[in-house]
């Protein structure tokens, strides 16, 4: 049984070109995350990150948990991080079990980035060009047929989602058009005062049939951090801790093409494993936070979690039930697409803000119960949260 | 179409793929106790849980299980566009080869098109890729 609640959040300025070091966003989203969970550096006892410190792809991260805890002054008993797990969630889930094994009492779990600042015109933020060096492991399969970019990737769910179930463009752009739209009611988000219409995204560029320019999140600088407690030290937070209720991480087959249902991801599996751990049902849910490194993520996600049958979730959309006033509002906040890409720490921070009813004039009224669901392709994490 | 194509970096489980072009045989491992083909190429059955494999070439005709046209210029030297495609070769539905589809215009390409392997030699490596089948 997981003992563990989220008791505070924080995020950096989300920027395009800033230049500014990661350890100085890092820094604002700790301090803010600290203060809103009304702890100290001295309290923080647990450090965790994904992926660790990586420059697999330009500004990828560069922080890992010992350049934080030394710049940072923390007295940390216990840190841990991984690139393998499920995906961008695994620092939230592992110091779930630390915090629930009596490791660590408050742990900080951090994603940093600088993949805006440190991007060239040789060297992209997540396109895997190489170095001219033959290539080992999955990207041995993909790079060379030129299937460089995860766009390319994600575009062939899309592409059998199409065919096999009749999505079209305009239902995918629906999302990104409503995202961008909750985007100006949120003045951190990165296209906030930059609307867009249903026409801007049709008559944008094409990258990988059929996914266009809009369909795509936005590689940002920035940084947020999410404080997960023990429940009963949890208690003597700021505000009412939000519990983690479940949990589910299961993976399907560990590459982008080897899945027998090419219409589905290993959400699925993440899912179908976190719905059988809790008592709690698809209708009790309020708010929704879905990963949308791509557009067609949020389709496949929605069915992954239930709200929607297989082969539904573009249609679901399309019928405003993913909007603010819809049965299952969806990325609140703007998303990655609208808001920046925080590798999924957004989406987590998104849903906490609504839990504890500061989504301002993008709040979802009475929200108690949300998901959080993190990844695309084989990897996948999905998470319940209430506020107790 | 030829790719400016970073290529794979070989190990002694898929060199046979990479190489057997060159003899215009697509290889797969397989099984030698059950006949699963086993790809990615393991050196062991997640099916019998044999490690007695080895390689056989197979009829080199699949079919087009998803794919994308790519608009975006990656690296330079790539073309304007080109098709990516996931095709299950017909001998078992559940290997999947990422390639692109050649010989025929991205517009023509469509889903469970009946395409045949043809080989693009890079360096000492022979790249499958896949035209549509004579007469689909
Ligand atoms: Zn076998």
């Amino acid at each position: 049984m997981l003992k563990a609640s989220i008791t505070g959040i924080g995020m950096s300025q989300l920027g395009r070109n800033t230049q500014r070091p990661c350890i100085d966003l890092l820094a604002d989203a700790a301090l803010e995350a600290m203060s809103d969970a009304g702890l100290t550096r001295d309290d923080i006892d647990g450090l965790t990150t994904y992926p660790g410190k990586a420059d697999n792809s330009p500004g990828m991260s560069p922080l890992g948990c010992t350049d934080v805890r030394e710049a940072l002054g923390l007295k940390t008993r216990w840190h841990s991080s991984s690139s393998e797990g499920p995906a961008q969630m695994s620092p939230l889930m592992i110091a779930a079990m630390a915090v629930s094994t009596g490791q660590a009492r408050h742990v900080l779990c951090f994603r940093a980035l600088t993949e805006s600042s440190s991007q060239s015109p040789t060297r992209r933020a997540s396109v895997a060009t190489g170095t001219g060096a033959r290539v080992g492991g999955w990207f041995s399969w993909l790079l060379p047929m030129g299937a460089l970019s995860a766009t390319n990737w994600a575009a062939q769910f899309a592409q059998r989602r199409m065919y096999e179930f009749g999505a079209t463009r305009e239902q995918l752009g629906a999302q990104c058009v409503l995202q961008r739209a909750n985007a100006q009611l949120n003045a951190r988000a990165l296209f906030n005062g930059k609307p867009m219409t249903m026409e801007d995204y049709l008559n944008a560029r094409m990258i990988s049939d059929p996914l266009g320019m809009f369909d795509c999140d936005i590689p940002i600088d920035g940084a947020c951090v999410i404080i997960v407690s023990a429940s009963d030290a949890a208690r003597d937070c700021r505000k009412p801790p939000i519990t983690i209720a479940a949990m589910g991480a299961a993976l399907g087959r560990d590459s982008w093409d080897q899945r027998a249902d090419m219409t589905q991801m290993a959400a699925l599996d993440a899912c179908t494993d976190m719905w059988a751990r809790t008592d709690l049902k698809p209708k009790d849910v309020d708010v929704a936070a879905l990963y949308d490194g791509f557009s067609v993520f949020v389709p496949m996600w929605l069915e992954a979690f239930g709200f929607c049958k297989r082969g539904e979730g573009e249609a679901f959309i399309a019928d405003g039930q993913t909007a603010l006033t819809g049965s299952t509002p969806t990325n609140t906040g703007g998303g990655q697409m609208s808001a920046g890409r925080l590798h999924g720490f957004g989406h987590l921070h998104e849903a906490c803000t609504q839990l504890w009813g500061e989504g301002g004039r993008r709040q979802v009224s009475k929200a108690q119960t949300a998901v959080v669901g993190m990844g695309g392709g084989p990897l996948a994490g999905a998470m319940l949260l209430q506020r107790a | 179409m030829s790719l400016p194509r970073p290529l794979p970096a070989l190990t002694s489980d898929n060199e046979p793929f990479w190489k057997g072009g060159a003899k215009g045989q697509l290889l797969i491992q397989q099984c030698t106790r059950c006949s699963y083909y086993i790809h990615p190429p393991t050196g062991y059955c997640p099916e019998c849980e044999s490690r007695d494999t080895s390689y056989s070439a197979v009829s080199g005709k699949g079919f087009v299980e998803t794919f994308t046209v790519n608009h975006k210029q990656w690296m330079p030297g790539l073309p304007d566009r080109y098709v990516l495609a996931l095709v299950r070769i017909a001998e078992q539905d559940d290997v999947r080869l990422v390639t692109n589809i050649v010989g025929c215009d991205p517009d023509d390409v469509t889903f469970d098109l009946p395409v045949t392997v043809q080989f693009e030699q890079a360096e000492d490596l022979w790249i499958p890729l896949f035209a549509p089948e004579a007469g689909a």
